[in-house]
Parts: C-alpha cells; sequence; structure tokens
C-alpha cells in the first residue's frame, strides 16, 4: 500500500541518516571507542551541511552530553539528537544573497568592501564575536593585502564555490 | 577617502547590524568547520592507506616464509639461492677499501676527521643546510665507525635524568631533514649536557633519509653516552626497498651505492632495540604486546634480526628462538609503576606515541613533536611545523593541498581495483542504469578497497551524483587510468601487476643480488609462479611471460624488472569537475 512504501521510504531515509552521521562522527573518533572530544561537536554537525549559531550549538550539546560531563560526547547520545536536527532540517545553510546583504548592511555607503579594521570591530565585537584564532583565519584569506580590505562580492562567490 | 569616522555606522548597537554580524559570523564558521572536516578526512586517507600498506607487508613477509618453505626441496639445486635469498652471510666490504676511495681536491662538502668531534657534526649540519652531498667515503667511514660503537651496546640501553640532564626523546623523523633541524633548533643540537633518544624510523619517505642518517650516526660517534638510537621498523633494507630510501641513496651515490647499502644492512641489525629512562620509562619503536617478555628482548641476538618482513634465519648451533618483533609505525613510551629492575611484569600506566615528522603525508597535513625527560617531573611536550611558506597559507588553500594529495592517492587505489570493483557496482545494478545509490557505492567501495573510509564524505571528491543523490559509479573511474605498455593485453593483468607492483619490486631486488638490474628469465618465471601461488592472483603465467617478452624487456635470457615495473603506472588527467577556479598549489 502506498502508506508502506512512504514508511518504508522514511525507514530508509532514516537509516542513511545514521549512516552518514556514524560516519561523520567516525572521522573524530580518535579512539575508536565511539566517542569524540565535545570541542570537536561543532565542526561535525557543521560537517552534516548544519549552520547552528554559537548559541544554538551551546543548546545541542548540552542535549548529547553526558549527566555529568566528562568532555567527551558518545555517538549513542549524539546519533538521535542528530538525526532529530536533520530530519527537521534544522539550522539550514546561510543562502548566498543573504550573506551578501548581510555585507551591505554593514557597507552602508556601498562602497563594495569592507576595511581590516571594520572588519575586526564587526566580527570581534558584534553578534557572537569570533575568538582571536578565528579572526586571524579570515582574515588570512579574505582580506587583499594589496587594499587591506575585502570585496565582500568577490569573497563571497570564492568562498561558496569551494563549499560546493 | 575621507575621514574613516564616516564609514563605521554611527549606531553600532542597532539590531540591524548586530543580525548582520551574526550572519556572517554564522556562515564563517560553518564554513570553517568543514574546511576542518575536509582536512581531517583527507588525513583519514592517508591514514587508512598506510594502514593497508602495513598489512600487505605481512603478505609479504608470509610470503617469504613461503618460499623458504616451497624452496627447501630445491636448496639441493640450489643451496646458494637460500644463502642468497636471505643472505646469511654477507660479503665483507672491508674497511681498508673504505680508505682507498679518493676524496678529490673538487669536492666541497662537509669533510670530516676521525675521530669525530662536535666540529664534525656542525660541518655535516652546515653542509646539508646548502644541500651538499656528503662523499661516499666518508658515508662509509662513518657507517664502519657507528657499527663498531653499535656493537658494544645491549639491546636495552638503561639511562637516567638524574645530574640534571632533561633528556629529548623524539620519534619518527622519515627523513625529513627539516624537521631535524627545526628540533635542533628548538632545542639544541645534541651534547653531553643535551643527550636525545631517536626512537626509530630516521629513514625513507623523505628526501634526506641519508643527511639524516649521517647526523645521527656522527652524533652517535661524539657522545656515545647521550645519543640514542633505537632500531625502527624503517631501519631495514627490505624496507628501504619500498619506501625510497634505496632509490635516494642510488640516486645520490651512482657508483658506490651498492657498498653503502650492504654496510647499511649490517648496521641496522646493530641498532638497539629500546631505552629505558631511570628505569621508569621505556622508549621502543612500535610499542609493546601483553605477550612481549622484555627479558627476552634483553637477551636475544639483535644482530641475527636482517629485516622486520624475514624470519630469522637460525643457523646452526643457533637455539630455535622464533621472533617476529612486529613493528607497526609509531613509536610508544610507556611509564610503569613499579621500579623493578628486571621489568618483569608491569602495569604500564600511560603510553604516549611521538611523532617527529611534520607535513608527513603532505605539506600542511600534521604537526611534529617532541618530548623532554627531566626527573621526577612530567614529560613535557613540544610541538611544531616545518614550511617553506613566509607566512601562513590561508587555510582553504592549506586544506586544498592535503585534500588534493589524499585523493590522488586515493584514486590511484581505485583504478587498480577498476575490475572488482565494476563487478560489485553491476551485482546492485540489475537494471543497467549506471546508477546506484550512495550508501550502495559506498558499501561496495569499501568492500572490495578494504579501507575503512567516510566514503559519503568523500564522494563529492570521486564521483558524480545527479540531483536525486544518485551515483554515476562508472565516474568512479574518471580522470586517471593505468598506462598499457602494450596495447594488446588484459585489463585485469595490468591490473595486477599495477597492484603488486611494490612487492614485486623487493623480490626481483632480493634475487638480483649484483644489483644489475636484471635477473634471468628462468628466476622470473619462478618467482612469479610463486608469487601467483601465494597471492592467488588469476592471471596466467603464460600471459606474463608474453608481456615481458612484448615489452621487448627479454635481453638474452634476463629481464630488466625496473623496467619492466616501471611500465606499470597511473596516469592522472586534470580533474574538470572540480569547478573551484582558485589554483591549487602543489609544491
Amino acid at each position: 500500500m502506498a502508506e508502506d512504501r512512504e514508511w518504508e521510504s522514511t525507514e530508509t531515509a532514516v537509516a542513511e541518516l545514521h549512516k552518514k552521521i556514524k560516519e561523520a562522527f567516525e572521522v573524530f573518533d580518535h579512539e575508536s571507542n565511539n566517542t569524540v572530544d565535545v570541542r570537536e561537536i561543532g565542526t561535525i554537525i557543521r560537517s552534516l551541511g548544519c549552520c547552528p549559531s554559537e548559541g544554538e550549538l551551546h543548546d545541542l550539546i548540552a542535549e548529547v552530553e553526558e549527566e555529568e560531563p566528562t568532555g567527551y560526547i558518545r555517538l549513542e547520545k549524539f546519533l538521535p539528537v542528530m538525526t532529530e536536527v536533520l530530519l527537521e532540517r534544522r539550522y539550514r545553510p546561510i543562502p548566498e544573497d543573504v550573506l551578501l546583504r548581510a555585507f551591505e548592511v554593514l557597507d552602508p555607503t556601498k562602497r563594495g568592501f569592507l576595511t581590516k579594521e571594520e572588519l575586526i570591530k564587526y566580527m570581534t565585537e558584534e553578534g557572537e564575536p569570533f575568538s582571536q584564532e578565528e579572526m586571524e583565519e579570515m582574515l588570512s584569506a579574505a582580506i587583499d593585502s594589496e587594499s587591506n580590505s575585502i570585496h565582500y562580492k568577490d569573497y563571497i562567490t570564492m568562498m561558496v564555490v569551494d563549499d560546493n | 577617502m575621507g575621514c574613516s569616522d564616516s564609514s563605521f555606522i554611527k549606531d553600532k548597537k542597532s539590531p540591524k547590524v548586530i543580525k548582520a554580524a551574526t550572519i556572517i559570523q554564522n556562515w564563517y564558521r560553518g564554513y570553517s568547520a568543514r574546511l576542518k572536516a575536509r582536512q581531517r578526512h583527507a588525513l583519514t586517507v592517508f591514514q587508512s592507506i598506510e594502514y593497508a600498506d602495513e598489512q600487505s607487508q605481512m603478505q609479504l613477509s608470509n610470503f617469504f616464509s613461503f618460499m623458504l618453505e616451497n624452496y627447501t626441496d630445491e636448496r639441493e639445486e640450489d643451496p646458494e639461492l637460500i644463502a642468497r635469498l636471505f643472505g646469511c652471510n654477507l660479503p665483507d666490504t672491508r674497511e681498508d677499501y673504505v680508505k682507498m676511495i679518493d676524496v678529490p681536491d673538487s669536492y666541497d662538502g662537509p669533510r670530516l676527521q676521525f675521530p669525530l668531534t662536535f666540529t664534525d657534526i656542525e660541518s655535516l649540519i652546515e653542509g646539508f643546510k646548502q644541500q651538499k652531498i656528503l662523499h661516499p667515503h666518508y658515508v662509509l667511514a662513518v657507517l664502519f665507525e657507528a657499527k663498531k660503537v653499535l656493537m658494544q651496546m645491549p639491546n636495552i640501553s638503561h639511562i637516567s635524568t638524574l645530574l640534571s640532564k632533561e633528556i629529548t626523546v623524539c620519534g619518527d623523523l622519515h627523513g625529513k631533514l627539516d624537521d631535524l633541524f627545526l628540533i635542533f633548533y628548538k632545542n639544541g643540537v645534541p651534547s653531553n649536557e643535551n643527550p636525545y633518544v631517536f626512537n626509530g624510523d630516521f629513514v625513507d619517505r623523505g628526501k634526506n633519509s641519508i643527511e639524516v642518517l649521517m647526523i645521527l650516526l656522527a652524533s652517535l660517534l661524539v657522545y656515545p653516552n647521550d645519543l640514542h638510537l633505537n632500531r625502527g621498523n624503517h631501519e631495514d633494507f627490505l624496507m628501504n626497498l619500498r619506501y625510497g630510501f634505496t632509490k635516494e641513496i642510488m640516486q645520490k651515490y651512482r657508483v658506490y651505492g651498492n657498498e653503502i647499502l650492504k654496510i647499511l644492512e649490517d648496521v641496522y641489525t646493530w641498532l638497539p632495540i629500546a631505552t629505558i629512562v631511570d628505569n621508569d620509562i621505556l622508549i621502543i619503536h612500535g610499542g609493546l604486546s601483553e605477550s612481549t617478555d622484555l627479558n627476552l628482548l634483553h637477551r636475544i641476538e639483535r644482530n641475527k634480526m636482517k629485516s622486520v618482513l624475514m624470519p630469522p634465519i637460525p643457523s646452526d648451533g643457533d637455539s630455535a628462538i622464533d621472533l617476529k618483533i612486529t613493528k607497526v609505525g609509531s613509536e610508544k613510551i610507556k611509564t610503569s609503576v613499579s621500579l623493578s629492575d628486571q621489568l618483569l611484569q608491569h602495569e604500564w600506566e600511560q603510553v604516549i606515541t611521538i611523532f617527529s615528522a611534520s607535513n608527513y603525508y603532505e605539506d600542511g597535513s600534521n604537526r611534529g613533536a617532541y618530548l623532554r625527560l627531566s626527573f621526577n617531573t612530567l614529560p613535557k611536550i613540544f610541538q611544531y611545523q616545518v614550511t617553506k611558506a613566509t607566512h601562513i597559507r590561508p587555510l582553504y588553500q592549506r586544506v586544498n593541498t592535503v585534500e588534493g594529495s589524499a585523493i590522488r592517492m586515493l584514486k590511484e587505489r581505485i583504478i587498480a581495483r577498476k575490475t572488482d570493483l565494476v563487478h560489485a557496482f553491476e551485482l546492485y545494478d540489475r537494471n543497467k542504469s549506471g546508477k546506484l545509490s550512495l550508501s550502495q557505492w559506498a558499501f561496495s567501495m569499501e568492500s572490495v578497497l578494504e579501507l575503512n573510509l567516510p566514503w559519503r564524505s568523500l564522494s563529492t571528491r570521486l564521483v558524480l551524483t545527479d540531483r536525486d543523490g544518485n551515483v554515476d559509479y562508472m565516474s568512479s573511474f574518471q580522470n586517471i587510468r593505468i598506462q598499457k605498455p602494450v596495447k594488446e593485453v588484459h585489463s585485469t593483468l595490468i591490473e595486477t601487476l599495477y597492484r603488486y607492483r611494490s612487492d614485486l619490486h623487493i623480490i626481483f631486488n632480493i634475487i638480483d643480488t649484483d644489483h644489475s638490474g636484471m635477473i634471468s628469465m628462468e628466476e622470473f618465471r619462478t618467482m612469479w609462479k610463486l608469487f601467483k601461488m601465494h597471492y592467488g592472483v588469476p592471471v596466467d603465467d603464460s600471459e606474463v611471460d608474453e608481456l615481458a617478452n612484448k615489452m621487448d624487456l627479454n635481453k638474452d635470457g634476463s629481464i630488466d624488472f625496473n623496467e619492466f615495473l616501471k611500465a606499470f603506472h597511473v596516469v592522472h588527467r586534470f580533474d574538470p569537475s572540480r569547478k573551484s577556479n582558485k589554483p591549487v598549489v602543489q609544491e
């Protein structure tokens, strides 16, 4: 019956998600004992295509952590939570045009770029501020050394392509 | 361009601004995380392949045992062969021979004066920094002298951090001279006040194995009580054949390469097995298993172990100790709870693995580290990474380099199993659509290649997928092929020879004792037969013969096996499916 087929395909879809999540998890399971360091959970979740904010990430971690946090997250706890996240299509990635508009908000005079100082100021003082490491990392790829600025439209195009 | 104030938005706390910043940060964190995940995937690929290679070494090792058994019958006919194959006795290259090798006035590399002093070490370091090649006269002299010193040493050395000596422990260097220089720069050169333990795998893979070895051995000669070398699984003439050291020597020393290799073989067997610090910390390459008996390790005649791949051939009069100390690449340091002199039974408290070759797989793949031990304190770990760039490259470039390298390597594995893979794919693809689900593709890849990898995550770099997420499985073989040395030859044969080329290379090299690059067709055929039997390859003997003939490598009953094996290589095509228009930086 049609309902059965639908149920079946959901089952398969879930099974597929499980495999996908397990795969992403195992890459960071350095001791091969179905645990990962909690500090890598963000990377794992994002590598599965989700874009939670830092706040949302903290909530997720709280969900998958042990009662008494050990610094490690077990696959058993991670799998069901992550499956829900993917099934519900939570934390969808930012579309390119939204990203572009965000840059444009920070560049109201529409110069087409932000200076290095401006970028640093916004990224480290507003929103969910970058750590120094994150800031340096972004600068190394984004800043055109000659003009000491970021031409955000080109930057976005380049990054989006590389990100597939 | 005007007052900078005007370019800042007046009210920085406006919700629009906060939202915009958050969006950018959110996006960037996602992007950066995905880059890091790709980097991790690449590393996983390298490690998986390396692990699989180690497994195939076991297979090669079993083959030698198998060969030995099957040849025992023919012993009467060819007693020479066994002796040659397993080299019970090396033909003596005498020391005075070395002295007869002239060092011409025109030679501008490091000149050593025996007995060596610290100036000679500095001379070597300077010379190697200027990319000089050490004259074979000195290479051989150092090897001879080193052997004499090593012969005096026990299997396991005991050293102490009392008298406020801090000991530095380094792991695998694998011919990475730059890493050694970096360690010396950060940590000081070896001396009486600055003792070092180098825990094996000084050579192979990197392109300066001989230079690394010369510096280490010279340091040993100058400071025999403060420079400790443990044998690693790459201090092994068979491993060197496979992993590049032999090639490096033959390229740098065209005339005396063979001599050097011979002495080297011997020197390896005299390297100590382990070092114990303060009766508390064991330093050994490859670690231990529960069944390792340290007392046995103390007692064995270590110089009888020619290679980790070969069963030791006890000569008449030896006790029948069947020793197979398998070393699997990385070293471990273990601290024990009890302070027993005999080290009989231990509850090892902690294992640390130290690896000192940064960028081991590829530029940017990993950092290296060393350890400093001092009395009654926790070990201190220092990390570093060699880079040729004057500034750190952006993350995406580094990831592209590492990933590109890993994918290339993986594709070479894939093409080598094309026949089996296609067979597996077609089993799933009943209606011959050319497509499989991602799951089916991943499963097939894993089972045929026997590589435990995140196939789903890697799929975007390996195959074409359609909108529904289905895989065009034949695209697994795009942009790469194995060169066919002659037109009319079966793909299966080509694939098989390509896959086993390094094993075959080792085997042929062993038979070719005069290092002429040629073995007799008879020997070639016999080896091939045995190889086929043991490895179970589905290739007809006549096919291989025919191929050698067609390649015109059969010269008067001898075959140039280097030419034969060189003919089996892959050709990569630039991958147009990578739509990125950023240059992929590869040194």
